[in-house]
């Protein structure tokens, strides 16, 4: 049944370097990387040598743990890097791609005659699958396991997020393709929530449910959103796919051809003319800043945004799942009396003689500083200020890190995933790592319950 | 300065006082450290220094008060208190000030000292960073004692505070009791005699002082003092006295007009909880009705030992004794107190309400609110459970309903490895 979503509690970051809605010219890239840290908990094994040549959506590895979920290229060429680490673990893969794009010619489904086994086995077998998550444990779905609903939300709050309206435009028949195929692997429903029921390029879908949610940010996480929806109980699975990846899944359904196509907006206060731009995953990501344009200085290069995103090198390749880059100063300098004068320049979300509650349309140039030292949980009751879910955040975080399994289920941790913690730990008084907190919870609960 | 600063800490890093470097260089600069991975790159720009040092500023007016309402005191009580008061010709006044800073500066000396050297030397010792809690407890201290404490016996109270009170529960944010009232309530419990009485609460009463023309030692009796003597018709103070705080008692608890200030200033800045203040005020009422009906009712008679005080209007509970510095500024720290909105709301209304039952039952020592806070923290984390279970309870329930679907075989599909 479709919902209107009301949250009071959460907090907009607005941040200089909006990407203008407008597209960078293209530029090519000449290796592509995968990081196997993208993809959590995984224990990747290869299915080709080095040197070995690969088309565009052919299978590169699979996970030791599951191997029905095969992991495809996002183009053609050869495999010429494998980077190792500590006990021979695989970090990265590099692929030198050619020319002359060569795609794996996958069959075509027919979506609307098709059984759940048969979209499964299609989603498994040509590269789709990892873009299936799960709820909980936020992992890579497991094919094993039936989901009672899947959620995709259509509609970013975070800071600099791209605009999906704009992203997604004329994608319409690719996103009802990967929706309706979708929809075949759960006895439930696809849940879409928009910013509005009316103007989202998922109006005129079907097979979905659609909601309305305000513009809060965490409005857009799709934790928010299960849980104002259908929370997660105990033994339940959900499934979250992202609204670009569905473009992706669709044009694979609808064309044959895995096409890793990503439109990524490029923002930050570190960026010249922060800007969308198309480009595949794991492109290289030195050509796009060099043709966006990138302030010289010590910049901390991010894929993803500055609430959670992964901490990357300029040097690197485009993450798995980034649809933003973002480029902000490092705040690697000590500030005189910074823990009392007055403080204009930060976000807040108190008034300690802060001032950012004056202005709450102002955009912040926000550096890396952490603002203060680790310190124990002292303050309470403000993480609930931007915490929109039926949750205990601190008893929570306190039950994860004294590993507590029992009191980490009964307070809700089936129900979130580390992004959830990303506004508390912004505004935590302590400098507390909340995510990282949550996220090794979820290790020890998925390690100890299964 | 900063660069070379940046160098000492770089070379002191492994050393075991390396704590205690960091804590005052930290004093003076912000550190140079950034955001690491797994977390959120940017952060808000609030520490736990700054909500500290807020705390202290929504102090500073209770205690330039106190300062020269001990002058005031001392010299109203020598000379008898002036009969047309105005605050510049006889409150603020250089005598007043004098006679204030010398006894009130030494208690804030030795509050902050004693408390913050057992603090670094915990943190040399456990080898980790001080933190601030103390900065807040060490200006409480002096706030909430007699004039005359002897500083030895402050030094003694604060090192068990801070030890037994804070330390072996594993320091800030970790402690089960408020350490400025553990400290209070050593005090209390182990020198009674320098605690309460009429002798305590002015400078110079304890030293036998006369007052001008007579052979009488001088006295300062408080208002809760006067009232559980049922010595009502001596008490000469007027209501405006009381709520500007131109009264015998603790140092800086008499002003409920400054009190009342720091409280705003503490709600504005979002620091400290409304809910407790709000509700401890509510909670106070209440108990102070509920008295005053008794005394309506008939159901005590005037030579009853507790009737000054049942009888005492129920609203200026609020404006005696400790009780709003308490509300205010002890039992809203956010470690001791109830961590949940809900259970901060329970918290709250029982602080008042127990506060001022233990005034009036206990003329002895009239002043409830310190065991009353203290009462409360004990039982603010069975509170939090009452109310965390209740949300567990409705998550328990909604998974009765839970859709689990059976697992599916897996999907044989032939891999190979290399």
């Amino acid at each position: 049944m479709s919902q209107d979503i009301r949250i009071k509690k959460g907090l907009d970051l607005n941040l200089v370097g909006v990407a203008e809605q407008a597209f960078q010219k293209e530029v090519s890239s000449s290796t592509f990387g995968f990081y196997l840290d993208d993809f959590h908990a995984l224990i990747p094994k290869l299915l080709l040598k080095e040197g070995a040549e690969v088309k565009a959506g052919e299978p590169l590895f699979y996970d030791k743990n599951t191997p029905e979920i095969q992991f495809a290229s996002p183009v053609s060429g050869e495999l010429v890097a494998i980077e190792r680490g500590d006990r021979r673990k695989i970090l990265s893969i590099r692929i030198l791609a050619d020319k002359d794009q060569q795609y794996l010619k996958h069959q075509k489904l027919p979506i609307n005659n098709a059984s759940r086994q048969e979209v499964l086995e299609y989603f498994l077998t040509t590269g789709l699958w990892p873009f299936i998550k799960q709820r909980p444990f936020d992992l890579i779905a497991d094919p094993k396991q039936i989901p009672k609903a899947i959620f995709v939300s259509g509609l970013n709050t975070g800071p600099l997020n791209p605009d999906l309206d704009f992203v997604l435009k004329g994608s319409e028949e690719k996103l009802q393709a990967a929706l309706s195929a979708l929809n075949k692997l759960t006895p439930g429903s696809v849940h879409v929530t928009v910013a509005s029921k009316k103007n989202s390029v998922f109006s005129a879908l079907e097979d979905i449910v659609l909601h309305e949610i305000n513009q809060l940010h965490p409005a857009g996480l799709a934790g928010t959103q299960i849980a104002h929806i259908d929370p997660i109980n105990k033994g339940e699975v959900v499934w979250v796919v992202g609204a670009q990846d569905l473009v992706i899944i669709g044009e694979l359904l609808l064309t044959g051809q895995f096409n890793a196509a990503r439109i990524v907006a490029v923002t930050g206060s570190r960026v010249k003319n922060p800007k969308y731009i198309k480009t595949k995953i794991g492109a290289e990501l030195g050509p796009i800043f060099e043709a966006i344009g990138i302030q010289e200085g010590d910049n901390r290069f991010i894929a993803g945004d500055v609430l959670s995103g992964s901490k990357v090198k300029p040097d690197e390749h485009l993450r798995y799942y980034a649809t933003q880059l973002t480029v902000i100063l490092e705040g690697n300098d000590y500030e005189f009396f910074g823990w009392n004068k007055p403080v204009f320049d930060k976000v807040s979300p108190t008034r300690a003689l802060t001032f950012s509650w004056l202005n709450k349309k102002k955009a912040y140039d926000l550096n890396t500083n952490t603002n203060g030292e680790h310190r124990a949980f002292v303050v309470t009751g403000s993480y609930e200020e931007v915490f929109p879910l039926d949750i205990y955040p601190m008893q929570l975080l306190k039950a994860c890190m004294v590993k507590d399994l029992d009191e980490m289920e009964q307070l809700g941790l089936y129900e979130v995933v580390p992004e959830d913690f990303a506004l508390t730990e912004f505004i935590c008084i302590s400098k507390q790592s909340h995510q990282a907190i949550i996220r090794e919870g979820l290790d020890v609960l998925k390690q100890e319950l299964g | 300065m900063k660069q070379k600063l940046h160098e000492i800490k770089e070379r002191v890093k492994d050393k075991k006082w390396a704590p205690a470097f960091n804590a005052i260089h930290t004093f003076l600069y912000t550190p140079n450290e950034v955001t690491h991975k797994g977390g959120t790159h940017v952060k808000a720009a609030d520490d736990l220094k700054r909500t500290m040092n807020t705390v202290i500023m929504s102090l500073v007016p209770c205690l330039l008060f106190g300062i020269f309402n001990a002058g005031y005191q001392h010299f109203g009580a020598i000379e008898g208190l002036p009969q047309d008061f105005s605050l510049f010709e006889h409150f603020i006044t250089w005598r007043n000030l004098v006679v204030g800073l010398t006894t009130v500066m030494p208690l804030l000396i030795v509050s902050y000292g004693v408390g913050l050297a057992i603090e670094f030397v915990f943190a040399v010792i456990k080898g980790h960073e001080v933190e601030e809690g103390y900065l807040v407890t060490g200006m409480l201290v002096p706030l909430i004692v007699p004039i005359d404490t002897p500083l030895w016996m402050l030094s003694i109270a604060v090192a068990f505070g801070v030890v037994i009170g804070k330390e072996v529960f594993g320091g800030t944010g970790m402690n089960i009791l408020n350490p400025a009232l553990t400290i209070r309530a050593f005090l209390f419990f182990a020198y009674p005699t320098w605690m309460s009485g009429d002798k305590v609460w002015v400078h110079g009463a304890v030293d036998g002082l006369t007052k001008a023309n007579t052979t009488d030692a001088i006295s300062g009796e408080t208002i809760l003092g006067y009232l559980a003597q049922n010595k009502t018709d001596e008490m000469t103070y007027s209501l405006s006295e009381m709520f500007y705080g131109f009264i015998p008692g603790s140092v800086g608890e008499t002003s409920t007009l400054l009190i009342a200030l720091g409280a705003l200033f503490l709600i504005f800045t979002k620091i400290a909880s409304w809910r407790i203040m709000l509700s401890a005020v509510l909670g106070a009422l209440a108990m102070g009705l509920v008295f005053n009906a008794v005394v309506d009712l008939g159901w005590i008679q005037s030579y009853s030992k507790f009737y000054s005080l049942m009888a005492f209007d129920f609203w200026k509970h609020l404006i005696v004794g400790g009780l709003a510095f308490g509300i205010v500024f002890m039992a809203t720290d956010p470690v001791t107190s109830s961590q949940t909105n809900r259970g901060k709301w329970i918290y709250g209304f029982l602080i008042g309400f127990i506060s001022v039952m233990i005034r009036v039952f206990n003329p002895g020592y009239p002043e409830g609110v310190f065991l009353a806070i203290l009462l409360m923290n004990v039982f603010a984390p069975t509170i939090d459970h009452y109310v965390v279970q209740a949300n567990v309870k409705r998550r328990l329930k909604r998974a009765q309903h839970a859709k689990i679907y059976p697992v599916n075989e897996p999907a044989h599909l032939e891999t190979q490895t290399v």
